[in-house]
């Protein structure tokens, strides 16, 4: 069995999420150094505050001050800190209910070690030096022996608000395509284009995927396929895709190679876009390093029968 | 609610062997001998189930979609009558067995899987939480276990040497079980985010399972020893943990009660619980520390501990907990999944057997 | 054993936007389920369960988004299921919320679907990059057309047809309120003008991204007989899959999708759909698949699928209309879109469509499809209870 292929792939993207009234208030009070909480029709404030009631569904929008310093209802002690995590060195994840609320809050406690934090010990908010509007403007909680701190009597209502925040996350993952996958790309390596046959249909698929997907079980006879083929059918592309650097227009083909029993999807090359036609016979073009043929450029052959090809569309 | 209740039935459960990584293998690759295995226990080819419901998440495998190319395992043609959940398993058994009471369907057939292997799991994780006020933080999942085990410890519910005996419980029972990834007893090891150690933690890994479910006769015909779904429901909890008595599961509690798990005594139990001290939690709510409970087996298959393919190991739970009532060992069992950050979303099923 | 008849008596919407910048996700979700229950005249302590339904978790950059909103939809306490099966989810999530009332697993059961497409991009979304696979050469489009050119090379339709549709829509979503698109000024002519992006697809033939949420309610007979507004009662629903790339796939006309309508007719003692359906709320996310879903869905022969189109028949004031709320052509909040095309359906057989209300529609089809046009959900709704 060939090695295992494996590469890594990154899922990252920088999200734009709106906040809606309740939210925006309370990350633009972050940016001012303001806690806002929300009250709930009982009279409980929520901080941080949350659009509709956990208990009740009820929308909720009467924003209230709280302190910026509380008391540790729970905590753990982070002896590894990871990617994106508040703070670089070990830490205490806390939950904070600050003074004049009635739920706790999730950050980060900065502290000598794990011998200097306690459930009920009282905190105060760290704020970040820049604040733009998001949960990040705590920096992180710390330590403070004192007496609630005074609110400012904030109503709530801001100039120029936070209205949204970009949210950049970034996943990490080792991918690996499996082994019948695996076995197609190494026969690629060698220009060659190598299917499997189903043990139960005896249809050839390309690019195996492991199973035939109709009769449920494992395809493994390999049947080399190709190089030729015929178009079964295409577009014109016109519009150009972002991260694609080829010139419009340019055709793209549904190709059954000879031999496969479904068509894979390639560039149509070596030829003006506007004559190719269902039918057409191709053969595959190659660049040196690349894993998969470039374009297909027509043969010269006759045209396929429409009735050979029609259920490789 | 009194209703009438079609009798239907766990008839088959077929799993991996769990390991930590299953890199050679696409997900179909590591699904398929599954999906053989719990049709072969049962004799049905994939053509003759009437319903075929899956659970997994784009998220572990970094794709979307990704469910629609595992599809390509089951053998979906002639076009049959299917369904997914992005979560776990124990949902897609949850909807199947909807569709079964209706009379829509005979037979179903559940599969979950999830390959934990190829992503960071605790990482992966954070994007579940509140994505304005949580998730920019980062807070993964044994993070958030760990407060949670912090609040047990200080309410006096439960202390560490409590937490490294469940640990060590779970892991030798896994010993008797094949599929297991961790089997036989591990040291406590050190701490990851104290008070929880890497003994307290599910081991990271890859895996897929299969139940069969079946109604009436047709149950009965398949199985020897058909496990009888009595009771099936499932609760969600507040997301923030910070609204939450996270001492507490209600919603375990509620969906427990509507499932009818405390009208009489079970003899098994088999709890998603990942981490050691939302055991502790489980056993709390669903009343299994009261007197007269002692003798209930708690996760004789190792629980989630000892393997822990995310996205099945709930679906798991329900397999074990049947196929215990199909060897005979038990007679009225317990199964519960858990879905969400700290056991924000709970699912009850008690399992009979027939009288023996 | 019988079944429990399903009747839905809510239905709700937001205005469907490119970006709705001023709420959050939960905010968007909140005002189509409020809108439902308002409908409905229930509160959320009446509400015993609640199943969602969305497309990829990519999209918004949230795994399983049902937590952080179980909140936000009166979930607490409260069973809450989510449901992908990529882009017919809206149509299955209904189904899955269906069978629970049918079941009598509950009797009145909230069920939503949304997209958020703002928060990323949909083509972000749909096209990750994975290792040692061939990028996507040619776009969402490009996915599409080839199999728009296979359907006009199978029936010889003249390719006039796509603008047709395509113009029908946008025309029609002038008269709902809650379409994205609602484009006054558009002509024929301006369709028939816009540039072919993926030839033989026209940019006015394509679908646009949407914000957009859609929620529903549905009970049992006795929640119905409380219901302030006439209901829409279930006759008939069905899901079908094919794997997505197999030798011999149809996808003109997959056979998935033909073995779920004649499920869906069969349940519903339909015989000759064509003239026993008054409306039909297809998903037509360019405009070629209304006269390939024609056929494949038993309104036509093969082949004749754009006869129909072409004659005039499924305009809103024809013997069928097709999409009359202006279609996915108009709005496609993507994992949304197949729940607007079933709650489309019912308000149409409510006699609550508006403006854009086929006079006199007693049995509507809402379908939706996803995937490599694998994966298929239909329900037929009717104004009387069903039969049996």
């Amino acid at each position: 069995m060939p090695e295992v292929l494996k590469a890594p792939l990154a899922v990252e993207f920088p999200f734009t999420r709106s906040l809606g009234p309740v939210q925006s208030a309370f990350l633009t009070g972050l940016r001012e150094r303001v806690v806002l909480g929300v009250k709930t029709v009982d009279s409980r404030t929520l901080v941080p505050p949350v659009e509709y009631d956990p208990v009740t569904a009820e929308e909720l929008r009467d924003l209230v001050e709280v302190a910026p310093t509380g008391t540790v209802t729970t905590w753990a002690w982070n002896h590894h800190p990871r990617r994106g995590q508040p703070l670089g060195t070990p830490f205490a994840w806390v939950l904070v209910r600050l003074d004049g609320a009635d739920t706790a809050l999730l950050h980060a406690l900065d502290a000598p070690g794990q011998d200097a934090v306690h459930t009920g010990m009282r905190v105060r908010v760290r704020w970040a030096e820049e604040r733009t509007g998001a949960i990040t403007d705590i920096a992180c909680f710390e330590p403070y022996d004192g007496e609630p701190a005074q609110r400012t009597g904030h109503t709530g209502e801001f100039e120029d608000a936070v209205t949204g925040i970009v949210a950049a996350a970034r996943l990490d993952y080792t991918y690996s395509p499996g082994r019948a996958q695996s076995a197609y790309l190494h026969a690629l390596s060698g220009r060659r284009t190598v299917g499997e046959r189903c043990p139960s249909c005896r249809k050839v698929y390309v690019p195996p995927r492991g199973a035939c997907p109709t009769c449920g079980v494992a395809t493994s006879e390999q049947v080399e396929v190709g190089p030729r083929g015929t178009v079964t059918t295409f577009c014109i592309v016109n519009i150009k895709a972002k991260n694609l650097d080829i010139e419009v227009p340019y055709v793209y083909a549904h190709i059954a190679l000879d031999g496969a029993d479904l068509a894979l999807h390639a560039r149509i090359g070596g030829m003006p876009y506007d004559q190719v036609r269902m039918g057409l016979r191709v053969e595959p073009v190659w660049t040196e390093g690349a894993r998969f043929p470039d374009h297909y450029r027509p043969t010269g052959e006759p045209d396929a029968e429409y009735d050979t090809y029609k259920e490789l569309l | 609610m009194t209703r009438e209740i079609r009798e239907i039935a766990v008839v088959a459960f077929a799993q991996t062997g769990h390991r930590r990584t299953s890199e050679e293998l696409s997900e179909v690759e590591m699904l398929m001998p599954v999906l053989h295995d719990v049709l072969a226990r049962t004799g049905l080819k994939a053509g003759d189930i009437g319903f075929t419901c899956s659970g997994s998440s784009d998220y572990l495998a970094g794709r979307a979609f990704s469910f629609t190319m595992a599809l390509d395992g089951v053998g979906a043609w002639p076009p049959i009558s299917e369904s997914h959940v992005e979560t776990d398993g124990a949902w897609a058994l949850y909807e199947a067995w909807v569709k079964l009471l209706t009379g829509e369907a005979e037979t179903a057939l559940v599969y979950a899987y999830g390959k934990t292997s190829p992503g960071d799991v605790r990482e992966v994780l954070t994007r579940q939480l509140d994505p304005y006020y949580v998730a920019p933080l980062w807070p993964d999942s044994v993070a958030l276990a760990a407060l949670q085990a912090r609040a047990l410890i200080d309410a006096g519910l439960t202390d560490e040497r409590e937490l490294a005996a469940i640990a060590a419980r779970s892991r030798t029972a896994a010993a008797a079980n094949p599929h297991a990834q961790l089997r036989g007893a591990t040291p406590p090891g050190d701490p990851l985010v104290a008070p929880l150690r890497t003994g307290d933690c599910p081991p990271i890994g890859d895996g897929a399972a299969a139940v069969v479910l079946a109604a009436g006769d047709t149950a009965r015909r398949l199985c020897d020893r058909p496990a009888w779904i009595r009771g099936l429901d499932h609760r969600i909890e507040a997301h923030s943990l910070g609204v939450r008595d996270l001492t507490d599961s209600p919603s375990t509690r509620l969906a427990a009660e509507r499932a009818g798990a405390f009208e009489l005594p079970v003899d098994t139990a088999e709890l998603h619980a990942p981490f050691t001290s939302q055991e502790v939690v489980l056993r709390r709510a669903l009343k299994l520390d009261l007197p007269g409970a002692e003798e209930v087996r708690i996760n004789p298959s190792g629980g989630a501990l000892a393997a822990n393919p995310v996205m099945a190991a709930g679906l798991i739970r329900l397999g074990e907990a049947a196929a215990r009532i199909q060897r005979g060992e038990s007679d009225r069992a317990l199964a519960h999944a858990t879905s969400g950050p700290c056991l924000q979303q709970n699912l009850v099923a008690v399992l009979e057997g027939d009288a023996q | 054993m019988t079944k429990e008849p399903v009747a839905v008596v809510g239905i709700g919407q937001t205005k469907h936007v490119a970006a709705r910048r001023d709420v959050s996700i939960a905010g968007l979700v909140r005002e189509a389920a409020r809108r439902a229950l308002d409908d409905a005249h229930l509160a959320w302590a009446d509400i015993d369960a609640v199943v969602i339904g969305k497309a990829p978790d990519f999209f918004e950059g949230v795994m399983m988004p049902e937590l952080y909103l179980a909140d936000a939809l009166g979930a607490v306490g409260k069973p809450m299921l989510r449901v992908h099966t990529a882009g017919s989810v809206g149509g299955s999530t209904a189904l899955v919320a269906a069978n629970l009332v049918a079941a009598r697993v509950h009797r009145t059961v909230l069920t939503l679907a949304f997209e958020k497409q703002s928060e990323s991009n949909a083509m972000w979304g749909l096209s990750l990059p994975i290792p040692f696979q061939q990028p996507l050469l040619a776009g969402a489009g490009g996915f599409f057309a080839p199999h728009v050119r296979a359907y006009m090379r199978r029936t010889g339709a003249p390719d006039t047809i796509g603008s047709l549709v395509a113009y029908k829509d946008r025309r029609n979503a002038l008269k709902n309120p809650y379409a994205h698109l609602h484009e006054a000024d558009l002509t024929l002519e301006k369709v028939q003008a816009s540039p072919m992006l993926w030839d033989p697809i026209r940019y006015s033939e394509t679908c646009p991204s949407s914000d957009g949420a859609c929620a529903m309610v549905l009970t049992d007979r006795t929640g119905a007989a409380r219901a302030p507004h006439p209901p829409a009662w279930v006759h008939g629903g069905a899901m079908r899959s094919e794997p997505t790339l197999f030798a011999g796939k149809d996808f003109v006309s997959p056979q998935a999708g033909k073995d779920c309508a004649a499920d869906v007719y069969h349940q519903a003692g339909i015989t000759d759909p064509r003239r026993e359906i008054d409306a039909v709320e297809m998903y037509v996310p360019f405009s070629w698949y209304e006269p390939m879903w024609l056929e494949n869905l038993g309104f036509a022969d093969e082949g004749e699928g754009w006869k129909l189109t072409e004659s005039g028949l499924t305009e809103l004031d024809g013997g069928l209309p097709v999409n009359p709320s202006g279609g996915v052509l108009s709005t496609n909040p993507i994992g949304a879109s197949g729940m607007i095309r079933f709650a489309e359906a019912a308000l149409q057989v409510r006699g609550r469509a508006g403006e854009h209300q086929v006079d006199g529609a007693r049995r509507a089809l809402g379908h939706a499809y996803g995937g490599g046009a694998q994966f298929f959900a239909m329900w037929l709704v009717g104004a009387e209870p069903p039969a049996r």
